[in-house]
């Protein structure tokens, strides 16, 4: 698996390499850096975007899904969840749509929007990751005298913790991955030169918005991807 | 020490009420095993449940060496119970030396003594601690997962241990090799051990004590011996199976049905002198010595109606058993070799004296006979 995973990954950097090669050749590179200022602000209010609502999500998300795997909620919790299911098939244009004629325009309606659409995975990631470990691992630990918040801390959330993992990396590709719409309704970011370029019909201002937003998408779920494989400790973790 | 005390437990379900556990009244001496035993639904596993309070009792006492255990904080009490599960339940983001100084590091031990007692409790179960300390469960077969399982329970040393069917996952192989481990360790450790148990057989060897319930009922708390021989009603008798007499062999030794009739010459003795004794104490065979006292071979009483000395006449024996072997197994050498006595040697290979089957048969239906007796007075 590892060997052809790599080949993988070599086959990938190459192609865009001859992508590179083949964009500098046909001028469009220079094209493109024209609007390296616009380039650069927009990324920055784009990373802003995406890590404002996207920690908000992973902190709310994880807290609300650990409440709702509580013993206390297991009446509620099924019930709620599914409420929460319903919520998913919303399309995230809507949601967008649906915060801005809630806040009006700006960067919190665009930061809420966000938020809620990446919110969903995670909770529900928590709960089912949090409910899946094995009854006979949290009798053990309370048999040997561990108090509730040692049982969720030493043998709960660490088994639970690649479930979640996966929840979080799910949740900030559909976040980065809408938040051009942030745009739409005046929350800034690189949906300015994607959109502004398909009202302009100007392919190299679409660009210019769209590369950097989808290296963007690759680059944060690289990273997460890292975290997730040295977070997770190596017992419970099927990538070591 | 652990004592129950009316113990009852009554689960409340819609419509009606179960009873789990029924006034259980019992006692546990300090450094015995005494399993709980009976078919699934019994209670057994409520009542151990109550002890470490993971059910909580609707009513009666659990004392522990003589102290109410409502006197403890519950996390505290569970610290001092070591407790072991048929799932295991070894931590699978923990090494095994962190799943070993759980408790240790709960009661607030240093870390260096911690793990220094994990290597040690490795080493008593043959697992080299340089090999395994810093693996993870899922690295380990499962009988090694289970021997972790039950040092880890021991790791702070506890008085006492709760064993919920700890063998019941493992292959009977496997299962046969650990339990002998594990009474080994018993020896040396004496901690005063409940384990459930629903196999006859585990119970039989396991326990010094056995309890077998029934609807939440203790039908009958005696030595696996007195169970086996005297079941108190049908139930219990049916539970143990018709071959109870045959599992009692299990429970003693071949020193203990030697027959003080039995001969043993060296190899000059005359055969005119061994027919003299063969004829006075009823024996048709002799076994013939060396000068070490180690079993040199037979002489049959056919054979002793020669002349000559003993060494002359001997035959090879059929086979020889360990005085520490258990009568079923020298029962199963007897048949093996079609032959109704075996010489029995001890640990240094010296003849200790000759294991017969009327012995056996004597032995077995002694308790019978006495039962009978006192019932005539």
């Amino acid at each position: 698996m590892g060997a052809n995973a790599n080949t993988a990954r070599l086959v990938g950097i190459a192609a865009v390499f001859a992508l590179g090669v083949w964009a500098a050749m046909a001028g469009l590179a220079d094209e493109i850096m024209i609007y390296w200022e616009d380039i650069s602000y927009l990324t920055v209010q784009h990373v802003v975007l995406v890590s404002v609502s996207g920690g908000l999500a992973i902190l709310i998300g994880v807290t609300m899904g650990l409440v709702l795997s509580r013993p206390a909620m297991r009446s509620t919790a099924e019930t709620i969840m599914q409420v929460f299911n319903i919520g998913t098939t919303i399309p995230t244009l809507a949601v967008i749509a649906l915060s801005m004629s809630l806040l009006g325009i700006g960067f919190v309606p665009a930061v809420f929007g966000l938020f809620v659409a990446s919110l969903l995975p995670i909770i529900r990631n928590t709960y089912a990751g949090l409910l899946a470990v094995p009854a006979h691992l949290k009798e053990a630990a309370h048999g040997m005298g561990m108090t509730p918040l040692q049982i969720l801390w030493r043998v709960e959330l660490p088994n639970a913790l690649y479930v979640i993992f996966s929840g979080i990396r799910t949740a900030l590709a559909i976040n980065v991955g809408t938040a051009p719409l942030a745009f739409l309704i005046g929350g800034g970011g690189l949906g300015e030169l994607i959109f502004t370029g398909i009202d302009l019909m100007e392919t190299t201002m679409l660009l210019a918005g769209a590369l950097p937003t989808a290296g963007l998408a690759v680059l944060v779920d690289f990273l997460l991807g890292q975290v997730q494989f040295l977070a997770v400790p190596k017992g419970v973790n099927p990538l070591r | 020490m652990i004592k129950l005390e009316n113990l009852t437990k009554v689960f409340k379900v819609p419509g009606r009420e179960i009873v789990a556990a029924d006034h259980i009244n019992m006692e546990v001496p300090e450094g015995e095993i005494c399993v709980l035993l009976g078919p699934s639904g019994c209670g057994k596993t409520t009542a151990l449940k109550m002890i470490n309070r993971l059910i909580a009792p609707t009513s009666g006492k659990i004392y522990i060496n003589g102290k109410d255990t409502d006197a403890y904080r519950v996390t505290e009490l569970r610290r001092s119970i070591g407790y072991v599960i048929q799932q295991i339940g070894l931590f699978p983001n923990m090494t095994i030396e962190e799943n070993i100084c759980v408790v240790p590091k709960m009661l607030g031990w240093d870390m260096k003594r911690a793990r220094q007692r994990a290597a040690e409790l490795l080493d008593l179960v043959a697992l080299e601690p340089a090999m395994f300390l810093n693996r993870y469960p899922k690295e380990l077969s499962g009988g090694q997962q289970q021997r972790v399982g039950v040092i880890r329970a021991l790791a702070a040393d506890p008085p006492v241990m709760l064993m919920d069917e700890p063998f019941g996952a493992i292959d009977p192989i496997n299962r046969e090799v650990i339990q002998d481990e594990f009474l080994k360790m018993q020896d040396k450790l004496k901690k005063t051990i409940m384990f459930v148990s629903h196999d006859i057989d585990e119970a039989v060897k396991m326990g010094d004590k056995i309890a077998i319930f029934r609807g939440g009922k203790l039908e009958q708390f005696d030595s696996p011996d007195q169970l086996l021989a005297h079941p108190a009603n049908d139930f219990i008798a049916d539970f143990v199976g018709a071959d109870r007499t045959l599992k009692r062999l299990r429970l003693l030794k071949a020193e203990a049905a030697i027959d003080p009739s039995a001969l043993a010459v060296n190899r000059d003795t005359s055969l005119r002198d061994l027919r003299a004794m063969m004829t006075e104490r009823h024996a048709d065979a002799a076994v013939l010595l060396d000068e070490a006292g180690k079993v040199a071979g037979q002489i049959t009483g056919e054979a002793a109606s020669a002349e000559g000395v003993a060494a002359q006449k001997s035959e090879p024996v059929h086979a020889v058993v360990k005085a520490s072997a258990d009568l079923r197994e020298v029962v199963s050498v007897m048949f093996a070799n079609d032959t109704t006595w075996l010489p029995v040697v001890g640990t240094d290979g010296r003849f200790q004296g000759v294991v017969t089957q009327a012995q056996i048969t004597h032995l077995l239906g002694e308790t019978y006979r006495q039962r009978q007796g006192a019932g005539a007075h």
